[in-house]
């Protein structure tokens, strides 16, 4: 009954498209703004997220100097002194100061990871999905080799090779998470390639590339955008895991490396593992609302 | 009494109203046809004669007797009795319509014991009756076919086989050919209407194709915008369309009886779109009426009676044509 | 007599599904003279849009040879081809699905004529508006996206689209079947004002044999890959030959309630078994033992009518 139901919705909203036409158009940033407020997991998802930015973008206004640094006795539990209101750890350093500035260190590796997996995941995914033919067959070749690999041993070999900066395990995350972007950015061209409005652009005589950059990507990434924000999320998750294998960059504070800090005392202190713990969580679960939220607003069907 | 009344139905979505104050019978056995374009609320009526209208959907006011008893007051489980074995619904896309993973003899099967206590043997032997019923040569091999076996008419036929498993009184056929050929639909209309007559069921017709519906149905209901407009037995409606918006529907179609040809005559068409209705008070063709006069952009007109079963919501061309019969006689 | 617009010789084209190969278009010969209408008619499977889209160069040909204005383009490269590609344009069925959903009118329209370096900014604006407003568009259009317009309306985009590198030839594949009847006939309507004005020509592609009779001066009727009847409209109406053309003619339902159908002409539907003799064999209700062994070539069988029937 409710494919039915379904089907009718879809019938009824084609309908209404056809119906729209003589009416004046509202400017159309507007209403996708609109439709942006409109929807409640996406709103609480940005806004969780623009706290964590704001704590990144202004930790050293915030907690000036080096949260690295030992400001107070250790072990400190929160509460127990006004001026450290979230405790110290074992070295005595502030918590608080910590996960702000590891706001900073998770979100930075979260999206530079994100971006070189885009950009290798929808160059490749692009490629073998409109060209198709052995240029594909080769391509996923090779996908599928990544993808046959544990992306976390693969972070972890990467970053074993080179030096644990955050460079290079931003770098060995993005390699290891491409394949799932040119997955999904090769299933919307391959579709899309077939689509009239793509073959009316080769018959007016468009190069490859023009068709490519301005005929399918723009309608091709929607899904993409969407698993971009899983991707950030996934990256600051995997950066956690890295330093709890103390795999991690010795200069910076992330909430990983505060986790795997405070692992020692878990017994004894357990809200050191635990704040960075819920600052991951929140993070992650913020990223995934949004994400959630533009799945819905992006989907053509649901576009006014 | 009619098998089915549908009385003042009205039902509104989230910022539009697709049916409005829509009334029509069915009597047992006969094939009703109700014609129009996409958006016009032909759909939204059937599937509110089935309750199942999507969530999103609110029916405002309106009656649906089946027999004397109203379905908009059944409950869920009694909806469930009534759809498939009192009325059933055929779809335009067989495609789409059949699970892609089961065989046709465990879906055609699937419906016989929703509805009847039979064993899987006999619901099995039922099966190959009905594959037979709607014409499926070698029934006993094709029940273990999977629907993508099957041609797009062969797969119409099972969603049909499917449909009177139960032997209902009323079969919704919602644009049952649409996606068929033409030497298919045919075939398909042609066997629907055998059925319609050996199974002694009622048939609603729901089409935009004015051929299939002077061929294969006893009377008309044209909508436009989501209002019935004319209500016409099959033969005098085609020798006499009274509505502007039917007139136009006809006179907009190729027909293969007319000796048409682009170098000789152009096609009459119907200015504007069906969208040149929004937000008008009156009459909803008034935009795109040829006939129109002050008067019809103010209320909508009802339906009115023209002779026995015949009723148009337009006085205009009512008068129009009472002025010309006396005139002539 | 003059060179044809359009010349197909022998053409085939197949397309792989998985290890079978489907002839979709298997050795068809025709011409599209200039400013002549020729009509393509056939049932979903004929092979009827994959004929159009290789005489477009859309989809590769195996066989055969496409001859544009005396021009051979049959295996013309990317480059070679564009410059032909201005004189051939194609209209599409779904008014939906043909539009980018996220361009305006006006990038459709001057992404084409930019890319033809047609003219400049001030050029390529006057012809935009003079096209939007030939194709019955208001004048505010361009500025629009797709979405914003009903399906007619969309349909006229496409047509502007396709006019407005001013062609010669336009392929209509199915252009009014995904339309609201009202609305066919003023598409139909504007297509006809269209030609006479431009003077082009047409290969109209459509299932519907009713539409094509009306629209075009020649019709082709195809079956499984092949021509198996061609004629002028006049003659095809007046005298069909072959079994086929008979049924698409007889199973088309009349409007006349008192004209009465007679029992369905041919029975199953389009198979893809493609064993030796006639292709239309198996539904034939004339079929001898002669339609099944040898295969039918398409001869002539009147002043400019063929047909591939033994008993035509």
């Amino acid at each position: 009954m409710s494919v039915q139901a379904e089907k009718l919705a879809d019938k009824l909203a084609d309908a209404k498209l056809a119906d729209v036409g003589n009416r004046a158009a509202a400017p159309r940033k507007g209403r996708r703004l609109r439709a942006f407020l409109r929807n409640p997991t996406f709103v609480a998802g940005v806004i969780i997220l623009s706290f964590f930015v704001l704590l990144a973008l202004f930790a050293d206004v915030l907690f000036p100097g080096d949260p690295l640094d030992m400001v107070g006795p250790p072990v400190l539990w929160p509460g127990e002194n006004a001026e450290f209101p979230l405790g110290t750890d074992s070295l005595g350093r502030d918590v608080l100061a910590g996960l702000v500035h590891g706001a900073r260190a998770s979100l930075l590796v979260g999206l530079s990871a994100a971006a070189i997996g885009l950009a290798i995941g929808m160059v490749v995914g692009a490629a073998a999905g409109f060209f198709g033919g052995w240029i594909d067959t080769l391509l996923m070749r090779v996908v599928e080799l990544f993808q046959t690999t544990p992306t976390f041993l693969l972070v972890v070999v990467i970053v074993a090779i080179g030096e644990p900066t955050m460079q290079t395990i931003a770098l060995a995350i993005g390699i290891a998470s491409w394949p799932t972007v040119a997955r999904l950015v090769r299933a919307q061209f391959r579709s899309l390639r077939e689509a009239d409005f793509v073959m009316a652009a080769r018959s007016l005589g468009y190069s490859n590339l023009r068709i490519i950059a301005q005929e399918i990507l723009p309608n091709a990434l929607p899904p993409v955008i969407v698993a971009a924000s899983v991707m950030i999320a996934n990256a600051i998750l995997t950066e956690a895991g890295l330093s709890f294998l103390n795999m991690r960059d010795p200069n910076l504070v992330s909430w990983g490396g505060m986790i795997g800090a405070g692992r020692d005392l878990l017994r004894t202190a357990w809200f050191l593992t635990a704040l960075p713990g819920v600052a991951i969580a929140a993070a992650v679960l913020s990223l995934n609302l949004v994400g959630d939220g533009l799945n819905e607003i992006l989907n053509p069907r649901s576009e006014p | 009494m009619s098998l089915l009344a549908v009385e003042n139905l009205t039902v509104a979505f989230p910022g539009h109203v697709a049916v409005r104050e829509v009334s029509f019978a069915i009597e047992p056995g006969e094939t009703l046809a109700l014609v129009g374009e996409s958006g016009c609320g032909k759909s939204v009526t059937a599937f509110s004669m089935m309750r199942l209208l999507p969530p999103n959907a609110r029916v405002v006011t309106g009656r649906i007797l089946l027999d004397g008893a109203d379905l908009m007051a059944a409950s869920p489980a009694e909806m469930r009795e009534v759809r498939g074995k009192k009325i059933s619904l055929i779809q335009q896309e067989p495609m789409t319509s059949l699970n892609p993973v089961l065989s046709i003899g465990t879906q055609i099967g699937e419906v016989i014991r929703r509805h009847e206590k039979v064993s899987r043997r006999t619901a099995r032997a039922r099966c190959i009756e009905l594959l037979d019923l709607v014409s499926i040569p070698d029934a006993h091999r094709r029940i273990d076919d999977y629907p993508h076996n099957l041609s797009g008419g062969m797969r119409q036929r099972v969603m049909i086989a499917m449909a009177v498993a139960c032997g209902p009184k009323l079969l919704i056929a919602d644009e049952p050919t649409t996606a068929l050929d033409v030497t298919t639909q045919a075939q398909v209309l042609d066997l629907l209407d055998d059925l319609r007559r050996r199974l002694s069921m009622a048939v609603l017709l729901i089409t935009h194709d004015l051929g299939v519906v002077a061929q294969w149905a006893d009377r008309i209901n044209v909508m436009y915008a989501g209002r019935i407009v004319e209500q016409a037995a099959i033969r005098p409606f085609f020798a006499q369309p009274m509505h502007p918006y039917s007139r136009g529907l006809l006179g907009a179609r190729v027909d293969v009886d007319a000796d048409e040809h682009y170098s000789a005559s152009r096609l009459s068409e119907i200015p504007g779109s069906v969208g040149s209705a929004a937000g008008e008070a009156g009459c909803p063709f008034a935009p795109r009426c040829p006939m129109v006069e002050t008067s019809c952009r103010v209320v909508p007109p009802s339906l009115l009676a023209f002779e026995a079963g015949r009723r148009v919501a337009c006085p205009v061309s009512l008068q129009a044509v009472t002025l010309e019969a006396a005139r002539h006689g | 007599m003059a060179e044809p617009l359009l010349s197909v010789r022998d053409l085939h084209t197949r397309y792989a599904v998985g290890k079978q190969v489907l002839r979709a278009v298997d050795g068809v010969s025709f011409e599209v003279g200039r400013g002549e209408t020729v009509g393509l008619v056939g049932e979903s499977g004929c092979g009827k849009s994959t004929l159009g889209k290789t005489v477009l160069r859309l989809v590769p040909s195996v066989e055969g040879a496409i001859v544009l204005d005396g021009a051979d383009i049959t295996r013309l490269g990317d480059g070679a081809m564009a410059q032909h590609r201005r004189r051939m344009q194609m209209i599409f069925q779904d008014p939906f699905g043909s539009l980018n959903p996220r361009q305006t009118i006006r990038t459709v329209l001057d992404t084409a004529l930019k890319v033809h370096r047609q003219g400049d900014r001030a050029e390529r604006r006057r012809r935009m508006t003079e096209i939007v407003e030939r194709v019955g568009l208001p004048a505010d259009a361009l500025d629009r996206y797709p979405h914003e317009f009903s399906g007619g309306q969309r349909q006229r985009i496409g047509i502007a689209r396709a006019l407005v590198l001013r062609p010669a030839l336009i392929v209509c594949d199915e252009p009014v079947s995904a339309l609201d009847v009202s609305i066919q006939a003023q598409i139909l309507n504007l297509l006809v004002d269209l030609k006479r004005d431009l003077g082009l020509s047409y290969l109209f592609i459509s299932h519907d044999l009713s539409v094509v009779r009306y629209f075009a001066d020649r019709v082709l009727v195809m079956y499984l890959g092949r021509i198996v009847e061609s004629a002028s409209h006049a003659t095809l109406w007046r005298d069909p030959r072959h079994p086929y053309t008979k049924a698409l003619f007889a199973a088309l339902p009349s409007t006349d309630p008192t004209h009465k159908r007679g029992a369905p002409p041919i029975k199953g539907e389009l198979t893809t078994d493609l064993s030796s003799g006639c292709r239309f064999c198996s539904r034939c209700p004339a079929a001898t033992d002669r339609c099944r062994s040898e295969e039918p070539l398409l001869r002539s069988v009147g002043e400019g009518h063929h047909a591939a029937c033994h008993y035509a």
